[in-house]
């Protein structure tokens, strides 16, 4: 249970000024809050509120509506097998079912050891490469039941540090934009014309 | 014909390649590569012309929306209001349809490409920043996004006084945290000013007139945007000539499901057919261990289902849409004859009824009802007045007739495209969709499932 570092604060700002509206950057925040604790935090959302000018219930309210939020702390690697069509046509029950017993938890569930938590996700895009599954939203393609206990090993063994991030890190590149780059945004009710641009006259 | 280990999901072929040419390169994300290979020069024509001039040309290429409505984006560009300012540019990267994936490959190898059709389109319709959404569960995406934005920005591409010009637009890029739902273009607004991602009710919320903040925004699609450099480097005559007048240029589709050599493919718009794609030899080559086509969902998992019928319907919708289901998104899922119908529709099924956002009743309660009938009938406890009550919960949500596809052996001619519907967005028709399709054209498999109900006599008392 913890605010924001200072350090995410900083990072938060920077965040919340790339918007017209300071609200339209809960999402982003709410990320960066996971990112930092693994899951999202009563305290993180009173933050977020603070931070963008929102109640916590209305944090609350939008970080609800989205799958990707956590409010209790899940494994360091929550594992989402593919359940949807093209995943089904080519054997994700069956997937799913040895995933279950293989780590002898329940979908929904975490391992003892703290490790993996495993969920059954919707469509996750990569239909062809059937049946597919995602570790912090890295890809696994054509898995098998083979490959999924190779994958477990793995995770184990700390093998996949490099490539896969702790939960709640999905991007690890940020979008950062130098001072004198910036156009700036604006909110819309002090924006009277059209952009000095639009004049009807080609740019170049 | 040839894969690549960088590229997992995408063949290439003997034929145009307007979106995917850089795809060959494993580093085609990077603003070296893409500078070496014609990058920004779409650009540097556009600033080159005037903003109406850009327009024109993007109008006369006909070019289609490839998010699944197919509305031309020059059209939807000059929708706006005059005289209301601001208008923002919102990239709809949140490709969660079932079966679908082409804006992710596009956004994971050829960034560059996505934000050099958002500046043509800002450029072109006099949008003053952009806002480029990406769907949550992308990390990939999302990185190289990132990277190529800042590269850019560095650059001089994007930002201030783009390549010298008068020309300044930001491009910000945001991510969702997975909702289905929010690939509608409404609730991807909503979304985006920090809500829950419930759509809007239309009218009078249609973007282009009352989009972000309450001002005229363009949602555009990812592959619709990447189209726009290739089509201002070689014009719109050059654009046109691809494809037919009424669908020109290329589109990317994924096959998945029951076929030898699943794949994402650019196929050439408006002539290719069904057919060509599951059968021939620079598709898919063919129906697994050769077996039997059953059935194919034509458009992403909401379209209503073909069987091997409308195999000769080809990319168009003008002809897919009369034969009783749609293009969609650009996604054909393959079921072989050893398909388990019931089944199929359930996967479909279950998905629209997770992702309803319980705004409109319909669909909140209909595609779970339906969700828990399907499953009591594939569990094998349900009865044929189930088969009934499916049909009746889906008029519930899709009043009146149901698109369809025709069927000589049934003896059903086509009912067309679209339906009728009680939901503010499709996320319910949706639910609906595979469970008609299903049950209109493979009834026998669900009343082999069910128990018929015995009426009993009542003759006198039990006693």
């Amino acid at each position: 249970m913890a605010r924001l570092t200072e350090e995410n604060v900083r990072l938060a700002r920077e965040i919340i000024a790339r918007y017209p509206r300071s609200r339209s950057a809960t999402i982003p925040l709410l990320h960066l809050a996971q990112q930092q604790d693994g899951y999202v935090s009563n305290d993180a959302m009173v933050h977020i509120g603070e931070l963008v000018g929102a109640t916590s219930a209305e944090v609350f309210g939008t970080a609800s509506f989205y799958e990707m939020f956590k409010f209790e702390p899940v494994g360091k690697y929550l594992v989402n097998i593919c359940g949807t069509m093209s995943c089904a046509l080519l054997g994700a029950d069956e997937l799913i079912h040895h995933a279950e017993h293989a780590l002898d938890v329940k979908l929904g569930g975490t391992t003892d050891d703290g490790l993996i938590t495993l969920e059954r996700a919707e469509c996750q895009a990569a239909c062809t490469e059937a049946p597919c599954l995602q570790v912090n939203y890295r890809y696994r393609f054509r898995v098998t039941n083979e490959s999924f206990d190779q994958l477990v090993d793995d995770l184990r063994a700390g093998r996949l540090d490099g490539e896969i991030p702790p939960h709640g890190t999905v991007a690890r590149v940020r979008q950062r934009v130098a001072a004198d780059r910036v156009v700036g945004a604006v909110a819309p009710a002090d924006v009277a014309d059209g952009p000095s641009w639009f004049d009807g006259k080609a740019a170049l | 014909m040839t894969s690549y280990p960088h590229a997992p999901g995408f063949i290439a072929g003997d034929r145009p390649q307007i979106v995917t040419s850089r795809f060959q390169y494993d580093d085609s994300f990077t603003l070296e590569r893409y500078l070496a290979t014609g990058g920004y020069q779409g650009l540097k024509k556009a600033l080159g012309r005037t903003p109406t001039d850009v327009h024109d040309e993007v109008k006369n290429a006909t070019v289609l929306g490839r998010g699944g409505a197919g509305f031309p984006a020059g059209t939807k560009w000059g929708l706006t209001p005059q005289g209301k300012w601001p208008r923002y540019l919102v990239v709809n990267g949140d490709e969660s349809e079932p079966g679908t994936y082409k804006d992710r490959l596009l956004m994971e190898r050829d960034p560059h490409q996505l934000i050099e059709g958002c500046l043509i389109a800002c450029y072109a319709a006099g949008l003053s920043q952009c806002f480029l959404y990406i769907r949550g569960e992308m990390a990939v995406a999302q990185e190289r996004v990132a990277t190529a934005l800042n590269e850019a920005y560095a650059a001089g591409y994007v930002g201030k006084n783009i390549m010298g010009s008068r020309f300044s637009v930001d491009i910000v890029l945001h991510w969702g945290a997975g909702a289905y739902v929010v690939g509608e273009e409404t609730a991807l607004i909503e979304s985006l000013e920090g809500n829950r991602g419930m759509p809007r009710l239309k009218p009078p919320y249609f973007p282009a007139a009352i989009g972000l903040y309450g001002q005229p925004t363009i949602v555009n699609n990812v592959e619709t945007l990447a189209n726009l450099p290739w089509l201002l480097v070689n014009g719109a005559e050059a654009y046109t000539a691809i494809g037919t007048k009424t669908s020109p240029g290329t589109r990317m589709v994924a096959v998945s499901g029951h076929v030898k050599r699943p794949g994402v493919y650019e196929i050439i718009n408006g002539t290719t057919t069904f057919r060509d794609l599951l059968y021939g030899d620079e598709f898919c080559q063919g129906i697994r261990n050769d077996n039997q086509l059953k059935a194919f969902v034509p458009g992403g998992g909401s379209a209503p289902w073909f069987t091997p019928e409308q195999l000769d319907l080809p990319f168009e919708a003008s002809q897919v849409g009369p034969a009783g289901s749609m293009l969609g998104s650009g996604a054909v899922m393959v079921m072989d004859h050893t398909t388990d119908i019931p089944r199929a529709a359930l996967t479909l099924t279950r998905f629209y009824a997770h992702e309803s956002c319980g705004k409109c009743t319909p669909c909140r309660e209909g595609g779970t009802w339906l969700e828990r009938i399907l499953s009591r009938i594939v569990d094998g406890k349900g009865t044929d007045a189930d088969l009934d009550q499916l049909l009746e919960v889906g008029e519930s949500i899709c009043p009146g007739a149901f698109p369809h596809a025709s069927s000589s052996e049934l003896g059903l001619s086509a009912v067309p495209f679209p339906y009728r519907m009680n939901t503010i967005c499709f996320v319910g028709p949706s639910a609906y969709a595979p469970v008609h399709s299903a049950l209109t054209l493979f009834r026998s498999e669900f009343e082999a499932r069910v128990t018929k109900r015995t009426r009993i006599p009542v003759s006198g008392s039990v006693s």
